[in-house]
């Protein structure tokens, strides 16, 4: 079953050509990765996909949802999240308020104005927000400032804050960019234990090692344009990628 | 207590305490004293202590929660000043009508207002915000004369209307009354030197403010509270989370308005008079700088703004050369030329001056205001007591 669909999406910035007729397809419950070298357009096929960029052209489907023209927190409330490439986070909140935040969009929806209920008396947002926090292992830290965060906490705080929500489909962005061999590991371990959850993931990644220890399908994007799609081992030795991604040496 | 947690309950009873006893705190010196000067405990300035006290709590919840600094709040001060003073000229002179009326047109206005503003955010929504207050400013003073008296200012008159009232006692306008009780009537009581004023008009923006500032607390501490501060901190984040920023702001928005007009109307309920010149720029200017002294995004920081910034203009200014020569004058003449000579800038119509030294002293070193100075002072004792309790628990307990 599809859970997204994306068909001929094009995108310019002026005269450079970032998307050029892209069609995208992701199965339910799947780990897709999108790879391709620096300013292949990964990032901007993201933003295209969550409502940050309207495509110039072309349909984004999500489920029979289209999310071309909605906006950010209306897509975001269809159950589709995001990580961001450096974490965007709540950096003057607790983490548990980080947390709670995303909790009570999922719950109350994009508006509500509960001035005079209390934030420390909601007993359901607080237990999922604590749970979550403990599943991330940031639970000891439950209330100190995220912006005092490392960065690797960063990403995980970011992480839980999304899966909070219960989301249908997580895109991420790099998740692991910046990351030592020791955290990058924590990190898919993390990401597959999510896994078991049902959540269809679209992974944006540098990382081989990440790539094809997560992904069961890998997208390659080059100059705005797919050049290859397949199963990872496939395309490990695909000569296009090759030469794409590496100037042509081996994987 | 009220559905406040302990910490939350002992900050609203301290501060219940200190507005209700205000009036002995703030005449701390005796009557015919040299230092009566600095008594502050007279009914018309501790009235304005709680009103601008009110107009700095909800000018907070906008710019303290949110980070959304207006530059227009005055503005609405204004207008509920207008429609209070109309309320009391065509309905009654209870204040009450009039102080719901005030916070009513306030919020109407402040929608309008935030509606358009908030489209942009950081300087451009300040400069709107400045803009649609300097506007209304004008259309006070111009075309809007017949509503708001020009420059002349809208008052009370022998031939109001005053549906539920009556329109002049004994020839004369009748005074501002809350069911009964008048608003200039005070009790006076006099304590060997000492001269203590019990003002009805005061303990009616007492009970307002009190009641203001219980639903600031309830509001910060609140999951809306909760949202607001998102918006502060990272708003991009907030829409990826599913969340739509703009009614969030735009509730604060309102809420801050309606706070500014209930100030609006409590001043019309203690002096029933509303001038163009309340929703000048340089009043929008008092109230940020109220909250960014005192400390922004805490709970009574702004009420301590307000009061030191109403203190300085109040007390600093009625000091002149003539009662510091009384002050100096055990010093030789020279002497106390030259400290007159020194001190003049500062006090009398410099009183700007000293606020400024003030303000920037507390901004480039405390620059959570007043109130990170308490923390300072508190973390300081706390500290020390913890050293204490380490040496004596280092230093081995003589045998007994």
């Amino acid at each position: 079953m599809e859970i997204l669909r994306v068909e001929g999406v094009n995108k310019s910035f002026g005269g450079l050509k970032a998307l050029n007729n892209v069609n995208f397809k992701v199965n339910e419950g799947t780990v897709h990765a999108i790879i391709g070298p620096n300013g292949a357009g990964k990032s901007t096929f993201l933003n295209c996909m969550i409502g940050r960029l309207a495509p110039d052209t072309g349909t984004v489907m999500f489920g029979d949802i289209s999310l071309t023209g909605m906006k950010p927190h209306e897509i975001n409330q269809v159950g589709v999240s995001r990580v961001f490439q450096t974490p965007e986070i709540f950096g003057e909140l607790t983490l548990l308020e980080n947390i709670m935040i995303p909790a009570l969009a999922k719950r109350d929806g994009d508006f509500a104005l509960h001035a005079f209920a209390r934030v420390d008396q909601d007993a359901e947002i607080r237990d999922k927000a604590m749970h979550m926090l403990e599943d991330v292992g940031l639970a000891e830290k439950r209330d100190i400032i995220a912006s005092s965060l490392s960065r690797g906490d960063k990403r995980r705080l970011e992480l839980a804050m999304c899966l909070s929500q219960d989301p249908k489909l997580l895109l991420l962005d790099e998740p692991t960019a910046g990351m030592s061999r020791a955290d990058t590991n924590n990190t898919i371990d993390l990401l597959k234990r999510i896994g078991d959850r049902g959540i269809t993931k679209v992974v944006i990644e540098h990382d081989m090692h990440v790539v094809f220890s997560l992904a069961e399908k890998v997208t390659v994007l080059a100059q705005g344009t797919i050049i290859a799609e397949g199963k990872p081992e496939d395309i490990k030795g695909d000569p296009r990628v090759q030469e794409a991604y590496l100037g042509g040496a081996h994987l | 207590m009220l559905g406040l947690d302990k910490k939350d309950t002992s900050l609203f009873l301290l501060v219940l305490l200190l507005v209700v006893l205000a009036p002995f705190l703030l005449n701390p010196f005796p009557e015919n004293s040299e230092l009566a000067q600095f008594n502050a405990g007279y009914p018309d300035l501790m009235q304005r202590f709680l009103i601008f006290g009110i107009f700095a709590i909800g000018f907070n919840i906008l710019f303290g929660l949110t980070g959304y600094l207006s530059f227009g709040h005055a503005a609405f001060l204004g207008v509920g000043s207008y429609a209070g003073v109309w309320m009391m000229k065509l309905l009654t002179m209870n204040v009450l009508p009039a102080i719901i009326i005030s916070v009513i047109f306030a919020g109407l206005f402040s929608l309008l207002v935030g509606y358009i503003s908030l489209r942009r955010s950081g300087i451009y929504f300040s400069i709107l915000t400045l803009a649609f207050a300097q506007m209304s400013f004008s259309l006070a003073y111009s075309v809007l004369t017949p509503i708001t008296n020009g420059e002349t200012g809208l008052q009370l008159a022998l031939d109001d209307p005053r549906i539920l009232g009556v329109s002049q006692v004994d020839g004369s306008i009748p005074l501002a009354h809350f069911f009964g009780v008048n608003m200039r009537d005070s009790f006076e009581l006099s304590l060997g030197g000492w001269l203590f004023t019990f003002n009805a008009g005061y303990y009616l923006c007492a009970v307002v403010m009190m009641i203001a500032f219980y639903i600031a607390v309830r509001i910060f501490r609140s999951p809306f509270g909760m949202m607001l501060r998102a918006v502060k901190s990272n708003q991009q984040r907030m829409n990826f989370t599913g969340l739509n920023s703009r009614p969030y702001t735009l509730a604060a928005f309102v809420i801050s308005g309606m706070y500014a007009g209930l100030a609006g109307g409590l001043m019309v309920a203690m002096d029933p008079l509303a001038g163009a010149e309340r929703m000048q720029w340089t009043a929008s200017g008092e109230v940020v700088l109220m909250t960014i002294l005192g400390g922004a995004g805490t709970l009574i920081g702004p009420v301590l703004g307000a009061g030191f910034i109403k203190y300085c203009e109040n007390i600093f200014s009625k000091i002149n050369d003539n009662i510091l020569y009384e002050w100096f004058s055990a010093l030789p003449e020279a002497v106390s030329d030259i400290l007159v000579f020194v001190i003049h800038p500062f006090i009398g119509k410099g009183w700007h001056l000293t606020l400024g030294i003030m303000f920037m002293l507390i901004v480039i070193f405390l620059p959570g205001g007043i109130m990170e100075g308490f923390q300072r002072i508190g973390k300081l004792f706390s500290r020390k007591k913890k050293k204490e309790a380490d040496a004596s628990g280092a230093t081995p307990a003589p045998a007994e």
